[in-house]
This record gives C-alpha cells, structure tokens and sequence, in this order.
C-alpha cells in the first residue's frame, strides 16, 4: 500500500510508551494530514516531547503504530536513514555544532550523509540562512550568535535536508521572552509555505495564531480541534483547568 | 688559611667547568628523554583515544573491556610496567621474514605509553559524556550515522575539553622519563649516574642532580604555564 496526499502524513494509532515504570504515553492516537500545523499543548511530563520523538524514531515504542507518510516507524527493520530525509527536528537547544559557523551547519549533512555536491549545497544553504532571516551571519559561530538567532539558524540544516514534516520541540522554552517571537516569525513563514509542522509548545497566542489544530495532552490526548473551538470551548475539565493556569 | 680558600676556589671553579664540560652529554641524555617523552605521548595518546571512544560504545561488552584495560593502566605503578614492557617483549620479532628489531629504548616507549593511553582513555571518556545530548539527537536527527556524529561532531568537539589535561598529561611523563635509567636506557638521569662515578668527586653530587633538575624545569615548566593559560582562555570562552 502506497502513501497518497490525502491520506494523513503522519498517522499514530494507540502508542504506548514507558520509560522503565512509567507510561507516559498511554495510547495516543492523532492523525496529522499533509501542510497541516499542529500544536502539543499539555503539562510538563505529560509525554508531548516524548510523542515528537517517536515520530522521528528516537525513542521506541512499546506497542501502537506510528506512520509517516505510510511507512511504519515503528519497525525494527527501519530505513532510519529514509525516514531523517522526510522528518526534520529541532529541540530546545543545543541543535548547532558549536564548532561548525552557521553555513558550516547547514551544510554538514547534505554534504555527508546525502553525498551532494559542495557548490550546489552552498548555494542552497545560503539561500535558507536569509530564509531564516540570518544573512550576514554565514560564518559566525553559534557561540557568537543569541539564543533567538542560533534557533532560527538551527530550523536550516533540517530545512537542507528537503523535509516533508519538520518537528519543533519546545523550540523556544531556553529563550528570553524578547527573543521568541523571532523564532515564531520563521516557523510562520514556514508553515505559511505549506510545511507540515509539528509543534509541543507553550506559547499559547502562537499556537492560536498559526495551528490548524491544537491538542491537550495528558499521556493521552485528552481533547484536541482547532484553535477557535479548542480554546473558546474546551470540553474536558482537565484542559480547562491547564489552559486557566496558562492564559 | 689563605691557602684553604684558595684551594676552596679552584674546587669551585672545576665544579663549574666540569657542569660545563659534561653539559653535551646530559643535554644528549636529556634529549633522548625528550624524543622518548615525545613518543610515548604520540603513541599514547592514538590508543587513548581509541579507547576512550571504545569506553562509551553502546555495545556493553565492549564498553566493559575498555572500561577493565583503562583501570587496570591507570591503577598500575608505572616502573612495574617498564619492567614489565622491558621483560616481555623480545629483543626482535621475525613478521614474514623481516626482523624488527626492539631496543631497550623503544621497548620503554612502548611501557610509558601505557598508563598515558590509559589517562588519556579515561579524559576521552569524560570529554565525550560532557557533550550535550542534544548535540547526538541533532547529528540523528540529520541522518549522520553514529560514527559518523562521533568522527565529525562529538571528537572534534572534545580536543578543547582535553587539551589543558592532556598538556599536563605531557609534562607528567617527561617528568617520569628518568625511570627508563632503571631498566637500561641511557637517559639524562644514567649519563648523570655515569658521569658523577667518571669524576668520582662527591662535591658534584648535589650540584649536577641539580643541574638535571633545572634541565626537566625549564622544559616542563612552560608546558604547565601554557596549559593554565589554555584552561583560563577555555572557561572563559564557556
């Protein structure tokens, strides 16, 4: 069976995930179609991290299915290398090599895992540093750059990589307030291009702003829909109370 | 009694000319000293990292053997292991009929190289924990392969973290380079020894160890100037 675009990109079916004793995602089901943006929202510890990190095949799971673009991830003979084509992520921090500059960055994995030609992955990776708003910045070192701007250079190299889905972990938690917005202007222009995306985030207006859906976590998806209904009239009592500490 | 300090003088002054006339050798001594420092450092520091790599590797029994071969160099004296190195490997060995032939010299190397693979081994080893592992899932998440993430992010982002304590490293073992004089090798510390029962002048006793001292002084004291200044530049950069 063959993946089409108007089936879901990403499909996870009753995904079960414990860390020694703990089960932190107790059968998640959540279907993500194709240029879709899609925000996590939950508590700490609720498993939205761990749920993002699956997706891409770094942590395992312990039953469910999980499906990109058709292909089950959870599979012990998995292309990995065929599924970190199609799936790009960025964390909290610490994404950039501090010993490469930016450009160095971006271009590292084209370069060595794809076997793409230097001049050709150059230009392109300079193309995507004034994407992200950075030209000017190629050689700089991360160290050299601020919080906002090393998360705005880390989107690149997954963006070099020509991904169909790009997953953001809580990219903008290790941020100074006055720098996030930076950040969530780039991931904007990204979905604006019609980039699945998905989001655990905390920032509550972006995620009104940009998500076509939004969903609650609590080891499951306690209740998800997009944004106008999900915020206005949140059923459960558990979202209400987390989006009455949050807002 | 003028007489007394007049005799007193000349001794003086043929201390000092026998420190100068014998300074060829011990800077000759010295030198293989150095060269034998230089090598086992090279050598060491080659397995050191190899091992120290093998020390984190994600199969266990793997892991556990470099972890058991780290200890074992690191907890060894290190004169019992020149002994050891000294006794243990034969003079020459025959490989497909050509002779390779192992001096006292070489086979000395070969000991102090060692314990340094096993500190070395075990700074590695510390060096690579302390990468984030973010830095690993970044390098994953990019399709690199684990040796891959090691040879081109983890490594090169650890010769900063080593390099003050493998300076310091260095100076430790020119500093234990003398050692070699007690299995045979004529160092510094047995052309000294050689030299003090040629002259048979117990006056020259204190005064030529001294001279060796100063020798290891001045070469090792700017190895551990720069290494601190290289440890202050690093915490800052941090």
């Amino acid at each position: 069976m063959t993946w089409t675009p108007d089936q879901p990109i990403v499909s996870i079916k009753d995904v079960h995930k414990s860390f020694g004793k703990v089960e932190v995602l107790r059968g998640i089901t959540l279907d993500v179609m194709k240029g879709e943006v899609v925000c996590i929202i939950g508590p700490s510890g609720s498993g939205k991290s761990t749920l993002i990190r699956c997706i891409n095949a770094l942590n395992d799971i312990q039953a469910g299915s999980i499906k990109v673009e058709g292909q089950e991830v959870h599979d012990a003979k998995l292309d990995k290398l065929a599924l970190r084509k199609k799936v790009g992520m960025v964390f909290q921090q610490y994404n950039l090599f501090p010993h490469k500059t930016g450009l160095q960055n971006v271009m590292m994995a084209p370069i060595k895992v794809l076997g793409q030609d230097r001049v050709t992955v150059e230009a392109r990776a300079r193309d995507l540093i004034r994407k992200v708003r950075l030209e000017g910045k190629e050689d700089a070192y991360p160290g050299e750059l601020s919080g906002g701007q090393q998360q705005r250079v880390a989107i690149a190299p997954s963006l070099a990589m020509n991904p169909d889905i790009m997953l953001f972990d809580e990219v903008t938690a290790a941020l100074d307030p006055e720098t996030v917005k930076e950040v969530l202007v780039t991931i904007k222009d990204l979905a604006a291009e019609g980039m699945t995306c998905i989001l655990v985030t905390h920032e509550m207006g972006f995620a009104r702003e940009i998500a076509d859906c939004i969903y609650f976590t609590d080891r499951v998806i306690v209740e998800g829909g997009p944004p106008a209904t999900f915020f206005d009239q949140a059923s459960d009592p558990r979202t209400r109370e987390f989006l009455s500490q949050i807002l | 009694m003028g007489q007394a300090v007049a005799q007193e003088a000349v001794a003086q002054r043929s201390i000092a000319t026998m420190l100068l006339d014998w300074t060829p050798t011990l800077l000759g001594g010295f030198g293989f000293n150095v060269l034998i420092s230089i090598f086992a450092m090279a050598i060491g520091t080659v397995m050191g990292v190899g091992l120290g790599v093998l020390q984190v590797s994600p199969i266990r029994p793997v892991r556990q053997a470099a972890w058991v071969v780290t200890q074992f160099f690191r907890n060894s004296p290190w004169l019992v292991l020149l002994f050891y190195c000294i006794l243990l490997i034969p003079f020459q060995v025959e490989v497909f009929g050509v002779k390779i032939r192992f001096p006292g010299w070489i086979k000395a190397v070969i000991g102090l190289s060692l314990p340094v693979m096993a500190y070395m081994s075990e700074n590695m080893r510390g060096a690579i924990l302390s990468i984030p592992t973010v830095q690993w899932e970044s390098a994953e998440s990019l399709g690199f392969t684990r040796a891959q993430t090691m040879r081109d992010i983890i490594l090169p982002q650890t010769v900063k973290r080593v390099l003050p304590s493998w300076m310091n490293l260095y100076a430790v073992l020119t500093m234990a380079t003398p050692l070699v004089s007690i299995v045979g090798v004529s160092d510094v510390m047995a052309l000294t020894r050689a030299a003090l029962s040629a002259e048979s002048r117990v006056d020259l006793l204190i005064q030529m160890y001294l001279y060796v001292l100063f020798l290891f002084f001045i070469y090792c004291y700017p190895v551990s100037l720069l290494t601190r200044r290289l440890e202050r530049q690093f915490s800052v950069n941090n």
